[in-house]
């Protein structure tokens, strides 16, 4: 399936079937993010039953506390 | 002199009565690292009323490559931050007000400020999350705007709440990030630095110049080394339940029981105790103590600094101290009862 996140188009593995998993594969599932899909933000509860379509627009911003 | 402004000015979005407004607002910056004096500089040099800068912190080497107010001479003196950052601002810009403020903003600090002084905005220039929603509390329960910058690496991300307008910054947590978020070690690069400063000032030009439907209205995120870039409209996630900005307010990172009484400082290797009430220590003669003890001290109006083998104990004037060489908060309070009882 290819999904554009964050404004580019990427190829992810089969596997790859909702937004937790989507997490998982960058990474990302320890990592406070905010994750919005089709211009729709995905709360935390909705990240395991959310399902993921090719085309799919999704952006992911992570939270750092640095400054 | 009345050129200063001049090509502010010329920028039409601003003009000559956004110019005037700018210069009636005063801005509270909370923490003066690199985004604190990327905001600074900036905010001063385009003649902002007065500027509050609260910092806990002294000046080190490891600063000089990014945070932009500081010089040798500061990391030399182990100038506090916001004493140095004053001093180079006042050189910069004498018509603006600086009011430094060395210590750290917990709840009781920023209540007082945004009761006092009424500001007109917050810029979190801060290394953790603890401080942040402190901050958030404060701006949405006296509804003064505040902009989040953060950055660490190549990354970074802004965005900026506004009370009434925007959903807060708890909204879009849903959780309190635990430490490992706060605490980053992967260093940082200056271009990091001035894009979150960026993305944080043309927010707060906006908000100085009133002109509101300019606003962003995204958490917006960049990496400058990967080439990439997201944004996020984040009007949707409001909740009526928020602590925070919902129906029924409590403002719990204000409450007494959320007051950090230690804070393990960003990939620093160090802990801040902050004693339940604050001292007033004459640091003279408390660098004279502990030379009596065969301890290595220096002092300078700020601070005094003891060597102790691997670790190093600062104190201030308040009673408030670093402890540098450890990360164990237990270990630090151990060292700092055993020198300051």
């Amino acid at each position: 399936m290819t999904l554009v996140i964050n404004g580019e188009a990427v190829a992810v593995p089969d596997e790859v079937k909702t937004v937790g998993d989507l997490l998982a594969h960058f990474r990302l599932e320890n990592k406070l993010c905010i994750v919005e899909v089709n211009v729709r933000i995905i709360q935390k509860h909705e990240y395991e039953t959310k399902a993921l379509c090719d085309g799919d627009r999704v952006e992911i911003v992570h939270f750092v506390g640095g400054g | 002199m009345n050129e200063r402004y001049s090509r502010q000015q010329l920028f039409a979005p601003i003009g000559v009565e956004g110019q005037k407004k700018i210069r009636g607002k005063h801005v509270v910056l909370v923490g003066a690292g690199a985004l604190g004096t990327g905001n600074a500089e900036a905010l001063v040099r385009a003649g902002i009323g007065k500027l509050t800068i609260i910092d806990r912190d002294y000046v080190e080497w490891s600063n000089l490559q990014r945070q932009q107010l500081y010089s040798e001479a500061d990391a030399k003196e182990r100038l506090p931050k916001a004493i140095a950052a004053k001093r180079r601002l006042e050189q910069i810009n004498s018509e603006v007000e600086i009011e430094a403020i060395v210590g750290d903003a917990g709840p009781e600090e920023l209540e007082t400020i945004a009761l006092k002084q009424r500001p007109d905005l917050w810029i979190d220039a801060t290394d953790n999350f603890d401080t942040r929603l402190v901050i958030n509390d404060v701006a949405y329960k006296y509804n003064i705007p505040w902009i989040y910058g953060a950055c660490v690496g190549s990354y970074g991300l802004s965005c900026a709440f506004i009370p009434n307008r925007t959903p807060c910054l708890y909204c879009l947590l849903e959780t309190v990030p635990q430490g490992g978020l706060t605490c980053d070690t992967a260093g940082i690069i200056s271009p990091a630095v001035q894009m979150v400063v960026s993305y944080q000032m043309a927010e707060v030009l906006k908000i100085l110049v009133e002109d509101w439907s300019a606003l962003r209205g995204k958490l917006v995120s960049f990496d400058l080394w990967t080439n990439e870039y997201a944004a996020i409209r984040i009007d949707g996630v409001k909740k009526d339940s928020c602590p925070t900005c919902g129906r029924y307010p409590s403002y719990p990172f204000l409450s007494y029981e959320q007051r950090t009484k230690t804070a393990v400082l960003c990939g620093r290797d160090s802990v801040q105790i902050r004693p339940p009430a604050l001292r007033q220590y004459d640091l003279n003669e408390l660098a004279e103590l502990f030379r009596r003890q065969g301890l290595q001290a220096e002092a300078n109006p700020y601070l005094v600094s003891v060597s102790l083998g691997d670790k190093r104990l600062v104190v201030f004037r308040d009673g408030r101290a670093l402890v540098h060489g450890t990360k164990d908060v237990q270990e630090a309070k151990a060292i700092y009862y055993r020198y300051l009882g």
